[in-house]
């Protein structure tokens, strides 16, 4: 799923520009715990739908090869955020839906799960 | 004799402050930078980058403060973080996922969740952690170069 298609089903802005909107996502992920992120975010170029803004969040995409991020329930990033990740080549978007609409527009329009669920737990 | 193989070609320290928050992550960022301009895999650089987020997180949420050690060899990649503080109790209990010690404010930031030394583990070919109480921590992870292209 592209990027454009991603904005256009969830209204969102793109907060670092429009120079991306080709941009191919393959899968999604979405937590407000980096943590888990971290742990269970597989493969490269993936969508992730979070609510933290602060800019732990792009080194921690950084680190995992992100494809994005949008941020959910109207949440925006600070200017160091917003910083890092334009060094870092990660386009950021941002919508105003609450995090279980976005996961449920996404997937309800084709993109799917980095995982369906963890071996244990 | 040391073997060609395991020779080290390139070593870099960076220090870590604990409990400094601002720049988190940061280092593991220019450990990414250094693998990519080396050309290495995207896996390996991945499996790197996550341990060494992992490891740089633990420093500055748990330590006073600490240093991470990248060193390139032709066949591996090793990270040594070594870290001054409160050391770990006992390291097969820390090992559990879900096992935390984090306090408010590193949950707040959104992590904590007892996930990052069995991350470490999980991303990485090698792995030692030894500890001594009160007084810090000694963590060493290997990537082996050959071997890397499933998953």
């Amino acid at each position: 799923m592209k990027l454009r298609e991603i904005r256009d089903i969830l209204n969102a802005e793109m907060i670092t520009g429009d120079a991306n909107l080709e941009k191919e996502i393959k899968y999604g992920f979405a937590a407000d715990l980096l943590s888990d992120a971290l742990a269970f975010s597989r493969g490269p170029g993936a969508l992730l739908i979070t609510g933290v803004v602060h800019p732990q969040v792009i080194y921690a995409a950084n680190a995992i090869d992100l494809g994005a991020i949008i941020f959910v329930r109207g949440k925006r990033p600070n200017g160091a955020t917003l910083q890092l990740a334009i060094e870092n080549q990660i386009p950021l978007l941002a919508t105003s839906y609450i995090m279980f609409e976005t996961c449920g527009r996404l997937y309800q329009h084709g993109l799917r799960a980095c995982i369906e669920k963890v071996k244990n737990g | 004799m040391a073997e060609a193989g395991n020779d080290i070609r390139f070593h870099e320290m960076f220090h870590i402050e604990g409990g400094n928050f601002t720049n988190a992550g940061s280092i593991s960022s220019q450990v990414k930078k250094i693998l990519k301009g080396a050309g290495f895999s995207g896996k390996v650089i991945r499996r790197t980058s996550i341990a060494a987020f992992e490891a740089e997180m633990n420093v500055i949420c748990y330590a006073n403060q600490g240093n991470l050690s990248l060193f390139i060899t032709p066949n591996f990649l090793k990270v040594v973080v070594e870290d001054e503080g409160i050391g770990i109790p006992d390291v097969n209990v820390a090992m559990r996922e879900g096992y935390s010690t984090a306090n408010e404010k590193i949950r707040e930031l959104g992590f904590g969740a007892g996930m990052g030394l069995s991350n470490i583990k999980k991303n990485t070919d090698e792995m030692i952690l030894t500890s001594e109480f009160r007084q810090g921590t000694h963590l060493e992870f290997v990537i082996y170069l050959s071997g890397q292209d499933k998953g």
